[in-house]
């Protein structure tokens, strides 16, 4: 009987195990807001709203002059201001980020992962815990700006304003 | 019942196992033709014959794993060719059968081996089980061997545990393939006792399938010899040594030439050397 | 077409038939296995549980290789962000499924053609049928159930070992920005990519145990034919394996 109890222990963790990487495959993996939490940052929470975030992700670091300083942790629409509020993680060591630092979403690398972005201000305050960054920039969308710029080529080869423009195709 | 009556050998009303002019081929090479052997009821039945005479293909078509192309097969008076599926596995359970190297299950122990069918088969409570085992095990001597794993077994002792094995749903028939053969002469003296005690205090129909004549005659109450696919004599004991037939004589007495050849067919002996000098 | 030749292809037939026909007696045989749950939990140990080691040995590997190689391709793009995505799909689509499949043939799957193969030797089989208890039942069912339930687990695991087989080159070693990893890889995976991995690996399993046990039940009675079916079971789970690699894959598309 003891064999048989020994086996059935075995069998039990091999499928709990299983059971567990299928489940993290098929839930975790695919599903946005996931927390890795390997090295729980301890650090302090500030927000900033930005107009549209573009392509931003839970888990996107937060860098300063290309330094990684922290990361997304959450990312929600702020009904009032109608804008897009993320909330940033910085560790702790990085506590003299002054008050009007500003923030924009860049892309890394060609395939488009974004990131948080923040250039230090002049105030001799600091942000903490519960601070807003005001100034913001938000995520340069691709196909905005290529909008934009075959707007200003159409504006500029046609002689009047493109209102006007508009009307004397007619 | 009643066409297996009509058959020409002598009438055995009492006949458990009553194979009956039974034809029999492999890729078109002839096994049996003709074939018509009893056993009856509480005696013990000799099959003998040279290797190769099919002796473990006449256990295979009385156990319905084969089926004979022609005559007829019949077990507790029914034809085993004609069972389904279910029929024939009820009808298995009546019997009991001992594999020339015993064939026990080799991932579980002794105890368990001699379980196996009582628990495949029954819902007998873990006691009883356990009663009825010990049983089994205590009459061919190996209670104390319970806990052992097969491979710790010597042969003669795994002959013994799937004698157990094959007794312990009480079968009114037992069959043995081969019981004698590879076991030192002490083991192979248990094994003779146990196969009359069996067939004695149980009143089991036994058939018993060998080429060791001297051992397989003295406890046989009636025998066949097979050659070349059928029957080529048949008696007591006492009657086979008294034959005149220079097949039984040779058989008996194992003398090496005799109608069975010492030499595989072959050209004329000189002419070969000859013809390789050459 | 020559006449040997011919006789190979009438041969292939055959035993393609033969296989079908024992699949449809072992699908059979497996609704009365069970209600014998004691003999599949001993075989999801034999084939599952003494296969995890290796499983986690060669999902780690695989996964730092991945680590390596899918950081030097992307490199060469400047788009090492992607690491996890591309570590991610190549893991979970093709090679957990097919590698785990491979190892299990090597490990469990001639393991159980010769163990079934032994038996038939022994003329174990042939006892079981004599005391009227069904081999196919006892023997194959149980076997070919916990090779398929085994085998989908087994993969589960290689694959998320191996994503962080991936993790520990990409991110420790490389530097690629551990946030960035992860959130790139949830980003890019559907559901319908794990989905697709977990279909290969249930019919890897069912196609494995299913070569294993019948090359073990159909094995000539000796030790050379015990020897031959064993590395049968390799070649042809091997072989089936890939093939339908490529049908699932297409089939996904």
């Amino acid at each position: 009987m003891r064999a048989n109890r020994s086996l059935e222990i075995g069998t039990g963790l091999f499928v709990l195990l299983g059971l567990a990487a299928l489940l993290f495959l098929s839930m975790q993996l695919p599903a946005n807001g996931l927390k890795f939490s390997f090295n729980k940052p301890a650090g302090y929470l500030v927000t900033a709203q930005f107009d549209n975030i573009g392509g931003l992700k839970v888990g996107a670091p937060v860098r300063m002059a290309g330094v990684r300083i922290g990361q997304v942790t959450r990312i929600d629409f702020d009904t009032n201001t109608e804008r897009a509020k993320v909330w940033l993680r910085i560790a702790a060591q990085f506590n003299q980020i002054p008050m009007d630092s500003s923030a924009s979403i860049d892309t890394e690398g060609i395939l488009g992962a974004q990131y948080v972005s923040i250039s230090p201000g002049g105030m001799p305050t600091y942000l903490k815990n519960g601070s807003q960054i005001i100034q913001t920039q938000s995520a340069l969308v691709l196909e905005n700006l290529i909008n934009k710029f075959f707007a200003n080529f159409a504006n500029k080869s046609s002689p009047q304003s493109s209102g006007a423009g508009a009307k004397e195709h007619k | 019942m009643s066409d297996a009556q009509t058959a020409s050998s002598p009438a055995v009303s009492d006949a458990v196992i009553d194979v009956r002019d039974v034809h029999y081929a492999v890729d078109g090479r002839p096994i049996f033709s003709g074939l018509d052997i009893q056993a009856r009821r509480g005696l013990i039945t000799a099959v003998m014959g040279p290797s190769g005479t099919g002796k473990t293909t006449l256990l295979r078509l009385i156990t319905g794993q084969i089926y004979a192309d022609r005559g007829l097969v019949s077990v507790f008076g029914r034809d085993v060719g004609a069972l389904g599926g279910t029929e024939l596995y009820a009808m298995r359970q009546r019997m009991g059968m001992l594999f020339q190297n015993g064939a026990l299950l080799t991932d579980i122990d002794v105890f368990e081996n001699v379980a196996f069918p009582v628990r495949e088969h029954t819902d007998l409570p873990e006691p009883l089980i356990r009663k009825l085992v010990l049983t089994k095990l205590e009459a061919v001597g190996l209670r104390g061997a319970a806990h052992l794993m097969p491979g710790e077994l010597s042969g003669g002792m795994a002959r013994r545990v799937a004698l157990a094995r094959a007794i312990v749903m009480d079968p009114e028939v037992l069959i043995y393939d081969e019981p004698f053969v590879g076991l030192d002469p002490i083991s192979l003296g248990v094994i003779l006792r146990l196969v009359k005690q069996m067939n004695d205090v149980l009143q089991i129909t036994s058939v018993v399938v060998s080429h060791d004549v001297q051992e397989i005659s003295s406890i046989a109450d009636y025998s066949y010899l097979l050659s070349e696919g059928r029957v080529v004599a048949a008696g007591t004991p006492a009657e086979l040594a008294r034959s005149d037939s220079a097949t039984v004589r040779q058989f008996m007495t194992g003398a090496a030439d005799g109608p069975v050849r010492f030499h595989y067919p072959a050209v004329d002996y000189a002419a070969e050397l000859l013809e390789t000098s050459r | 077409m020559s006449a040997a030749s011919k006789a190979g292809v009438m041969e292939l037939v055959r035993k393609t038939g033969l296989t079908g026909l024992f699949f449809l007696r072992l699908l059979r045989a497996c609704i009365p296995a069970l209600a014998r749950p004691r003999l599949i939990i001993a075989q999801i140990y034999n084939a599952g549980a003494r296969s995890l080691i290796i499983i986690m040995l060669s999902g780690l590997f695989t996964g730092m290789v991945l680590g390596l190689q899918g950081y030097d391709l992307l490199n060469r793009f400047g788009a090492t962000e992607a690491l996890g995505t591309a570590a991610a799909l190549a893991l979970l689509k093709e090679l957990g499924p097919v590698l785990t499949a491979l190892l299990f043939a090597g490990r469990a799957g001639t393991a159980l053609t010769s163990e079934i193969g032994l038996m038939r030797a022994t003329d174990q089989l042939t006892a079981m049928e004599v005391m009227a208890v069904d081999p196919m039942r006892y023997v194959a069912a149980p076997r070919f159930l916990g090779g398929l339930i085994a085998v989908p687990l087994l993969t589960a695991v290689f694959n998320v070992i191996g994503l962080y087989g991936a993790q520990l080159i990409g991110v420790q070693l490389m530097g690629v920005d551990h946030g960035i990893f992860w959130a790139q890889t949830q980003s890019a995976l559907a559901l319908k990519d794990v989905t697709e991995g977990i279909v290969k690996s249930v019919v890897f399993g069912a196609v494995v145990s299913l070569i294993a046990v019948n090359e073990g039940y159909h094995a000539e009675p000796t030790a050379e034919g015990v020897g031959l079916a064993t590395t049968r079971t390799v070649v042809a789970s091997s072989v089936m394996t890939l093939l339908l690699d490529y049908v699932l894959t297409a089939a996904f598309m």
